[in-house]
């Protein structure tokens, strides 16, 4: 009887807590040191951030955040990065191809704030939104580096030409 | 007091079932009405797909499959396209105008559009619609990683009189 119990709850609180991490957002642990130094700034220690999904459904983002994507390598990978440019901008690269590059429309470019040891769009190239599954709002673990994630972007990396419908950019 | 108690097991199941109907949607398949040209003669508008999402966890997309995906130009919409060529696959496609050329002001960029041979990339896939004259596909935009890609087409299912397996 009480297995039946726990089974007929399990079946009910499966789905709720399912939807509510696809909705609300999760917690996941940050990998690698692509991130340095924001997130995980000692090489030993893996911080744990909270990744909102609320509201990231329109793909409104702004330069500087941090958000989580699915790799356009390899779909089965996620990696977080920071946004550097947005759609129309002319973003001075790192490596890249091209010496500078327009974001085509619907698409960002994303970097790790750590150049040079981070794969980022000076790699695969401007990503498209539709790629972006998450923002990262704060660190929540380990409670010595809990903190609310800035918006800030590196003066040197902002973009030579900001596109300047970014209110509306889908139009 | 009996009125609250049967609105609150009302609204028990109306979460529960709401859940359970995001987790089927978001996980094993749904129904995706169809809008526009692009997909035609396969396709007709306001016809009703009934996609799935479970078999790209044992499959890899195979070129002629009918995919649901993201629109790379703009993440509100979607675009129901054919794959036509996976990764390693070798693609016609329009060489790129460096940036540059656009800000030294020649005249060069006003040239037709270069055509040339190249592999799709890892991670990537070429779609287009069956519609060639009247799509905007990876012709236009590229190849797009296959992360965007949301669900494959199983079959259509209204209008009924044309129900079938795609």
């Amino acid at each position: 009887m009480a297995f039946r119990f726990f089974g007929k709850s399990l079946l009910y609180a499966l789905p709720l807590g399912v939807t509510f991490l696809d909705c609300v957002g999760y917690v996941a642990r940050v990998d690698g040191i692509s991130m340095q130094p924001a997130l995980n700034p000692v090489p030993d220690e893996k911080d744990y951030v909270f990744l909102l999904r609320w509201g990231t459904h329109n793909s409104q983002v702004e330069r500087g955040d941090i958000i989580s994507l699915i790799s356009p390598k390899d779909p089965a990978q996620k990696i977080i990065k920071r946004v550097v440019g947005l759609q129309g901008d002319v973003v001075s690269t790192l490596g890249y191809k091209h010496e500078i590059v327009r974001v085509p429309e619907g698409h960002c470019w994303v970097e790790g704030d750590h150049t040079g040891h981070s794969m980022d769009s000076n790699t695969f190239g401007p990503v498209a939104l539709g790629l972006m599954s998450a923002r990262a709002v704060a660190i929540v673990w380990p409670p010595e580096r809990w903190r609310i994630l800035e918006n800030e972007l590196p003066r040197r990396r902002r973009p030579i030409q900001a596109s300047k419908n970014t209110s509306n950019y889908y139009n | 007091m009996k009125v609250l108690s049967r609105l609150g097991r009302l609204m028990r199941y109306t979460v529960a079932y709401a859940a359970i109907t995001h987790c089927t949607f978001e996980y094993i398949g749904d129904f995706v009405l169809c809008k526009g040209p692009s997909m035609e003669p396969t396709l007709h508008s306001d016809n009703v797909l009934l996609t799935e999402r479970l078999s790209k966890h044992w499959r890899t997309y195979q070129p002629g499959d009918i995919v649901i995906a993201i629109s790379p130009i703009n993440a509100d919409q979607f675009i129901c396209k054919r794959i036509v060529a996976v990764s390693g696959d070798q693609v016609l496609i329009q060489k790129p105008i460096p940036i540059e050329a656009e800000f030294s002001g020649s005249s060069d960029n006003k040239k037709k559009p270069v055509m040339v041979k190249d592999y799709v990339p890892r991670g990537y896939v070429w779609i287009e619609g069956d519609n060639k004259g009247n799509s905007s596909d990876s012709r236009y935009y590229g190849p797009i990683p296959v992360g965007l890609i949301r669900s494959r087409v199983l079959c259509r299912i209204w209008p009924i009189s044309e129900a079938t397996g795609l």
